[in-house]
């Protein structure tokens, strides 16, 4: 039979439809996207998630109040830091609880230590989708170690780190805490512009990212999204300055806003944000004050988290965790069991504007779509 | 300039692998096995059970309060008795399964009697993946001599409370003096 290209309009074309996971490098963990591909233009993805489903929020209603802080780590385990802030915040709001002027230094230099932390992870691991391999991530994991050592000499471990208990913290800082925080607000400016050099203005990034998976300003606000996604959209929406939870009124600091939404805007955001972060702890460094770091109350509860009841009631208490807004809704029966705990997490609501971020975009442009969302899957899935 | 941009990140990765034979900062790696990083003292593991001079001397008097607390559920206490069937204050089994524990902390922090403390040993590979890994009261016993080794701070922590405990108890031992003749 002799083949011939005479009439190419009457070619029939079809669709493809390619499966991108559950178990590929680049969709950070066990997520899968069903695509649909016209060549290799996406016109339709579908995001299937659940394979890491660890049944959170049931576990957790089975389980006295300080039961799940563990297990609160273990959600967004690159930045368990702020999950335990976000579930102590909901907490103390329900039970009334005061926390020592030490502890909430404390937490917030924690905090912003973890923006620091999850920041330059997700750049490393957002160039590992655009192909620069290894590299930009293993310059993000020699930083972050100097922080993960910080947190596990003051908290015993490195990422599941359990450290927040409700009305204050654990234990005390050691001695060296100060000095050692001191070292990385010296030390990650020269990193970030090293970071930078390496980065920022490098052609072929600039060329695989600008342009490429816009979210309109709209389109971020309907959907729900929250930080460094939302804001590289150009709106001004953080809720340390919005909600002046804990003791975030105190610090002056900047809310960087994007232009275009697109993946460069959101990649440029984290840098942004970690500039900021080290002026909340060069801040926060100089003003902590000496004290308890746990209330009375407080220190009771952690010692016998079997008799901790909270009235009856519900609450919802959100933070700017690195990844967006992650709030807690908390219903209590009066007991010492949570009746119903929701996590609202930003991973998974970020996730949800993938394929408008995809379609019309080539098969690559979807990895670094999805790796500029910053998702973890433990947060996703619960 | 095109290309410019690329250049300039070359220079940084061709400076980072220079420096990486010279600055500690940029090389942080260690050879594992035989190097190591210095223990940190606040580092936990699994927990061990604590006793004081000999190994039958268990501080924990299985009240269960550390099974009843453990989030994941892994510790299993069985309490022992005396021939009568009397309950006695120490624990007959005392099981903690590695493979289901999470190193969080808590069954350490709500111990009323200091007997439970988290370990700094962390090379516990096996062949099994059931029984192996649980870990009986044998496997689990070690001295205060280690604690204090291990976490020196703490352990002087808890050494000063008992020691006042010890002293309380003492007092309250002791018969009232006499007022009346």
């Amino acid at each position: 039979m002799e083949f011939t290209l005479k009439d190419s309009a009457a070619l029939e074309t079809q669709t493809l439809e390619v499966n991108l996971g559950p178990q590929h490098p680049s969709t950070h963990g066990v997520f899968q996207m069903n695509v649909v591909l016209e060549g290799e233009t996406i016109v339709k993805l579908k995001p299937v998630m659940g394979y890491l489903h660890r049944n959170h929020e049931k576990l957790a209603e089975n389980m006295s109040y300080l039961g799940s802080m563990p297990f609160t780590d273990r959600l967004d385990y690159i930045c368990s830091m702020t999950n335990n802030f976000a579930y102590a915040t909901a907490v103390e709001k329900m039970a009334n609880m005061e926390v020592p002027e030490r502890a909430q230094y404390i937490r917030v230099i924690m905090a912003e230590l973890t923006r620091l932390v999850n920041h330059t992870l997700l750049i490393g691991f957002l160039l590992n989708d655009l192909g620069a391999f290894f590299t930009p991530v293993l310059y993000a994991f020699r930083e972050r170690e100097k922080i993960l050592d910080i947190f596990e000499a003051v908290a015993g471990s490195r990422m599941m780190c359990n450290y927040f208990r409700f009305g204050g913290l654990k234990v005390d800082v050691t001695g060296d805490f100060i000095p050692r925080v001191r070292q990385i607000i010296n030390n990650y400016p020269k990193f970030l512009d090293e970071f930078e050099k390496l980065l920022s203005e490098n052609e072929i990034l600039m060329a695989r990212c600008q342009n490429v998976g816009i979210i309109s300003q709209e389109l971020a606000i309907n959907a729900g999204l929250s930080g460094p996604m939302l804001r590289a959209t150009g709106v001004p929406y953080d809720i340390r300055k919005i909600d002046h939870y804990s003791i975030y009124d105190r610090f002056k600091f900047r809310v960087p806003i994007g232009e275009t939404g697109d993946v460069y805007d959101r990649y440029y955001m984290r840098i942004l944000e970690m500039r900021e972060s080290i002026k909340i702890l060069d801040q926060a460094i100089k003003e902590i004050p000496d004290g308890e770091f746990i209330s009375k109350a407080g220190a009771v509860g952690a010692k016998t988290p079997r008799n901790f009841k909270l009235p009856k009631g519900d609450v919802y208490s959100r933070i700017e965790a690195p990844k967006g807004e992650l709030g807690f809704y908390l219903v209590s029966d009066g007991t010492t069991k949570p009746y119903r705990y929701h996590v609202r997490a930003p991973s998974f609501i970020n996730l949800t504007v993938l394929e408008d971020m995809c379609i019309g975009h080539k098969i690559a442009d979807a990895i670094i779509n999805l790796g500029s969302v910053d998702i973890v899957l433990g947060e996703v899935d619960r | 300039m095109f290309g410019f941009g690329v250049l300039k990140g070359m220079g940084v990765t061709f400076k980072n692998f220079v420096l990486s034979y010279f600055s500690k900062e940029r090389l942080t790696t260690v050879q594992y096995p035989e190097e190591r990083l210095p223990e940190k003292e606040r580092f936990r593991n699994f927990p061990f059970l604590i006793y004081d001079e000999k190994p039958e001397d268990l501080r924990c008097v299985s009240c269960d309060i550390c099974a009843k607390e453990c989030p994941p559920k892994c510790i299993t206490i069985v309490r022992d008795t005396d021939e009568a069937g009397k309950p006695l204050k120490r624990p007959k089994e005392f099981d903690i399964d590695f493979s289901i524990c999470m190193n969080c902390g808590i069954c350490e922090e709500v111990c009323p009697f200091d007997a439970i403390f988290m370990d700094h040993e962390f090379e516990l590979a096996e062949y099994g993946r059931f029984e192996d890994l649980n870990y009986h009261k044998e496997d689990l016993l070690k001295s205060n001599e280690y604690f204090a080794k291990i976490r020196p701070r703490d352990a002087a922590e808890v050494d000063k409370r008992l020691r006042e405990k010890a002293k309380q108890k003492e007092v309250k031992l002791q018969p009232p003096p006499e007022t009346k003749t």
